[in-house]
């Protein structure tokens, strides 16, 4: 059922072999094909502007008022590419090699090399749009340091990297809407894929603002729709993001792919209290100068950070991880601090909370430099918090803010429905169990720009063009369905607000499929959702109609598939009896007695791999609502790097 | 902190066709560490729990980047506090017994969708008429072949961090949307990559700008004054001598 469809020679050579293997559209060819590209961030909005400037005819989808607004805008710290201009010895080899490690060598080798491959170019595309990188006064590019990484190969654009490149992305597809190749449909959410003979034909939308319910068919379907990172309710994602788009085609048949990757960002700002509606994300870039800490004693956490003495703080990623210290990768960092504060030791009115302080960089650099390095991440902190970190260290905690899993793709980002393509956060392949810092806007905007450009060309010369319409009778069904859906929502007039639902799955997955997991509190995750599911579909109370715009209706159809997909999550982290990356399972870590520990390979409280039983992609087939997902495995075969214990000491 | 007790003057109008009022709520016990949003969120599930329709309004990141939120409170868009947007806001700024007016960006360029939320596709329109630079993916040289001083990648910097709020908009009581379209235009203007298509875009947007009906700039400054990310009016200035520049050449042309 799953065929990767890796190209077959040495890994460095794969990409050019596949690009030179795969059947090209003549140019007078492309304008009679149309493609679907639902999400218009980093990966959606780069796919249909550069499928456009190819000549193909596209139709773009999204859920806000602009494309501009998709969520790659908040991104913040950068972008990594393996150019090397520090001289530091970075290559498109040692990229390939940190993320494949970074993702605790649960990735797909050959599609993280290609990935590694085509930076390069991506900051050369992004420069020459008018992405304004931060630039030395030589007029050349500048690079920071990101976690996981010995060199520095971080292009950034102050604090707004993500807003930066998503901008210039925004005004390619702005001029491919002008030109005619793309026509934009904004706050238009998408509510279904429609498959005919079992190929992803076209989908079924909801205009947000008259409530109309329509279908669009095309040749192929691309989905860049994002993760799922809200389905723990409280997460750094937007409010809006949700993971419909996927979760459909999953129910379509395509295969979900290792859910329980997801990841938890260390450097957040700490929950404060319970109508709270998002967590904020600091830059993991103020780890290059900032220092982490928390009090070595319990006693002392109630006292102000200035008045605690040098010898007595726990400086512990230093402690802990003296190669990379500060550094250290997100799901690592994130760990050491629940340690901390599970330990007695967090800081803040909650005790969940850790100090991140600037006294000693600001000591040797001065206030101006780290005002011009982190003045807007400063400001941002202050905004949210009341408080000025020049003065007082910031406190963070981790938090939920990407998933590393998503829909099962092959080589070309095809899922197993054929022409269903899925690019960006929305697909699995690239980060294994653990996401790099400043890698998301690397891979988005790869698959975007240069991979699906010339992937889906061998798809759709094996279809004749525009052979199916909306009159098909899929469409009906499939449209038939999605207004009985709507309709059955709206009309259930319970006592319970949409927002209540969502509350109640985000704390139980946060308890139970959170920073760490055991067999224990994921069966009695898997035992309750169902509960809260039948509770939602028996109580709910949606005001309004669908006629008009209606915020609480829109919120209820991404719950009702949050409280599917979250079974789903839970059925991959309970089966994977290991622990790896932003999977932690507290069952299966490192203790005294392991014999890689006496080694000195690694620390007690590390999270333990099984290469023997679990080096494969779990991808899901659906099988019903409440019912147990079929799991198909993809063997993952190192040939290009050794699967080693991830040590960062 | 205590937490507040405040009144509500909202905008309602369930959509374009309907005459739109001011209703009343109570927002009771609402958290200081709460956002202006949040504080929206607690009104609203009470709302809806006691059978009504919530208030509608646009957000998304919450984290004062998307630019998708847009309220004017007390008469201000996206509120008293300098350089923010309206999620960013804290209830800290507010005390008990206060009435907070809560109203949509308003400008006729902007038609109302529903109660808080207004369709500002107009600024896109104008960012496709020409606020690109038109390089095709892959055609791209080498990133350090071009070598940009620093002061001009920091200019532009300053422009492009523009969200496209539309603040400056509904601030302008001419419905200008100039502090827009200039900082939308200097980004690029400032850019080495920009030059070839420098005076082409400067006429395109401007002109793209007069068709939509957004209102003359007559130096309020109003629009500097409520930006949530601070850009400078000083892009007006930039963008009209680029205007006469490229007027000029297309007439002598």
């Amino acid at each position: 059922m799953l065929k990767s469809n890796i190209p077959s020679g040495p890994i460095e050579q794969k990409w050019t072999k596949h690009k030179f293997d795969s059947k090209l559209i003549n140019p007078a060819n492309k304008r009679k094909f149309k493609i679907i590209v639902v999400g218009s961030g980093l990966a959606g909005g780069a796919a249909a502007a550069s499928l456009a400037e190819l000549g193909y005819q596209v139709d773009c989808f999204c859920y806000q008022d602009s494309p501009r607004r998709a969520h790659s805008i908040a991104a913040q710290g950068g972008i990594n590419a393996a150019k090397n201009y520090r001289n530091d010895g970075d290559s498109v080899q040692r990229l390939f090699y940190d993320t494949v490690k970074g993702g605790d060598f649960r990735s797909r080798e050959a599609n993280v090399y290609r990935l590694a491959e085509v930076s390069n170019a991506i900051i050369d595309q992004a420069t020459a749009q008018g992405v304004p990188f931060a630039r030395e006064y030589g007029g050349l590019l500048d690079n920071r340091s990101f976690g996981g990484a010995q060199v520095s190969r971080t292009f950034y654009a102050r604090g707004q990297t993500g807003q930066q490149l998503l901008i210039c992305v925004y005004q390619a597809l702005e001029k491919e809407i002008a030109k005619g190749g793309v026509t934009m449909h904004s706050r238009t959410e998408m509510l279904d894929l429609v498959t005919v003979d079992g190929h992803a034909k076209g989908i079924v939308v909801r205009n947000m603002v008259t409530g109309e319910i329509s279908s669009h068919a095309a040749d192929a379907v691309i989905l860049a729709t994002g993760g799922y990172g809200n389905a723990f309710y409280l997460s750094t994602n937007a409010m809006g993001c949700n993971v419909m788009a996927a979760f459909r085609a999953h129910k379509r048949g395509a295969c979900f792919a290792n859910p329980c990757y997801t990841q938890i960002h260390p450097t957040c700002i700490p929950v404060s209290g319970d109508y709270q509606s998002k967590l904020t994300l600091m830059s993991e870039s103020l780890r290059n100068d900032g220092r982490i800490w928390v009090p070595k004693s319990a006693e002392d956490c109630k006292n102000a950070a200035a008045s605690i003495a040098d010898a007595d703080r726990d400086y512990y990623l230093e402690r802990k991880y003296p190669s990379f210290g500060n550094l250290a990768p997100r799901d690592i960092a994130s760990r050491a601090a629940k340690e901390a504060c599970d330990d007695g030791r967090g800081v803040g009115p909650s005790g969940l909370g850790v100090y991140l302080d600037f006294r000693d960089a600001t000591k040797r650099l001065g206030e101006s430099t780290i005002r011009a390095r982190y003045g807007n991440l400063f400001q941002m902190y202050e905004k949210i918090t009341g408080e000025n970190p020049y003065e007082t260290p910031m406190r963070i905690y981790p938090a939920v803010h990407y998933t590393m899993g998503g829909l099962w793709v092959d080589y070309n980002l095809m899922s197993n429905v054929p022409g269903l393509h899925v690019l960006g956060e929305a697909n699995f392949s690239d980060h294994g169990a653990n996401r790099l810092g400043a890698s998301a806007l690397m891979q988005g905007l790869a698959d975007g720009y240069f991979v699906i450009p010339a992937t889906i060309a061998p798809y759709l010369a094996s279809q004749t063009p525009g052979s199916i319409t909306t009159e098909h009778q899929e469409f009906k069904k499939v449209e038939e369905e999605v207004r009985e859906r709507v309709g059955k929502m709206i009309n259930i007039n319970g006592k319970r607000t949409v927002d209540s639902f969502h509350r109640e799955l985000g704390h139980l997955l946060w308890d139970k499929c959170g920073m760490a997991r055991d067999a224990k509190g994921l069966k009695e995750a898997l035992a309750a959702i169902p509960g809260i599911r039948e509770e939602f579909w028996e109580n709910v109370r949606i005001p309004g109609s669908g006629e008009n715009v209606n915020a609480e209706l829109e919120k209820a159809g991404r719950v009702a598939d949050f409280l599917e997909f979250a079974e789903l999550l839970c059925h991959d982290a309970h089966d994977r009896k290991e622990s790896c990356g932003g999977h932690f399972r507290s069952e299966y870590q490192f203790t005294e007695k392991s014999p890689e520990v006496k080694a000195g390979k690694t620390q007690p409280g590390e999270a333990k791999r099984d290469d023997e039983n679990f080096s494969h992609v779990a991808a899901w087939e659906f099988k019903g609502v409440g019912k147990k997902p079929k799991l198909h495995k993809e063997s993952l075969k190192y040939t290009a790097v050794k699967q080693t214990i991830r040590s960062y000491a | 902190m205590a937490n507040l007790n405040l009144t509500l003057k909202v905008w309602r109008q369930l959509n374009a066709q309907d005459h739109g009022r001011i209703e009343t709520y109570d927002a009771k016990d609402i958290p200081t560490e709460a956002s202006f949003l949040e504080m929206l969120d607690i009104v609203n599930e009470r709302i809806v729990e006691d059978g009504g329709e919530p208030i509608h309004f646009d957000h998304d990141c919450r984290e004062g980047i998307c630019g998708m939120c847009s309220l004017t409170i007390d008469g201000v868009p996206h509120g008293q506090d300098r350089g923010v947007t309206v999620c960013q806001l804290h209830m800290r700024k507010f005390k008990s017994g206060d009435t907070i007016w809560i109203e949509p960006f308003r400008s006729k360029v902007f038609p109302l969708l529903r109660d808080l939320m207004v369709d500002r596709s107009a600024l896109d329109r104008i960012v496709a008429a020409g606020g690109y630079i038109d390089i095709r993916t892959g055609a791209a040289q080498d990133a350090n072949a071009l070598p940009i001083e620093k002061d001009k990648a920091e200019a532009a910097f300053e422009a492009a961090a523009c969200i496209g709020c539309a603040a400056c908009v509904a601030a302008c009581k001419n419905s200008s949307a100039m502090l827009f379209v200039s900082a939308k235009a200097a980004h690029l203007n400032y850019l080495p990559q920009g030059a070839p298509e420098k005076q082409k875009r400067t006429l395109a947007m401007v002109r793209q700008m007069d068709e939509e009906g957004f209102g003359n700039c007559t130096n309020q400054y109003e629009c500097e004054a409520v930006c949530p990310k601070e850009i400078s009016a000083d892009n007006i200035a930039k963008l009209n001598r680029d205007y006469a520049i490229a007027s000029f050449k297309e007439a002598v042309s």
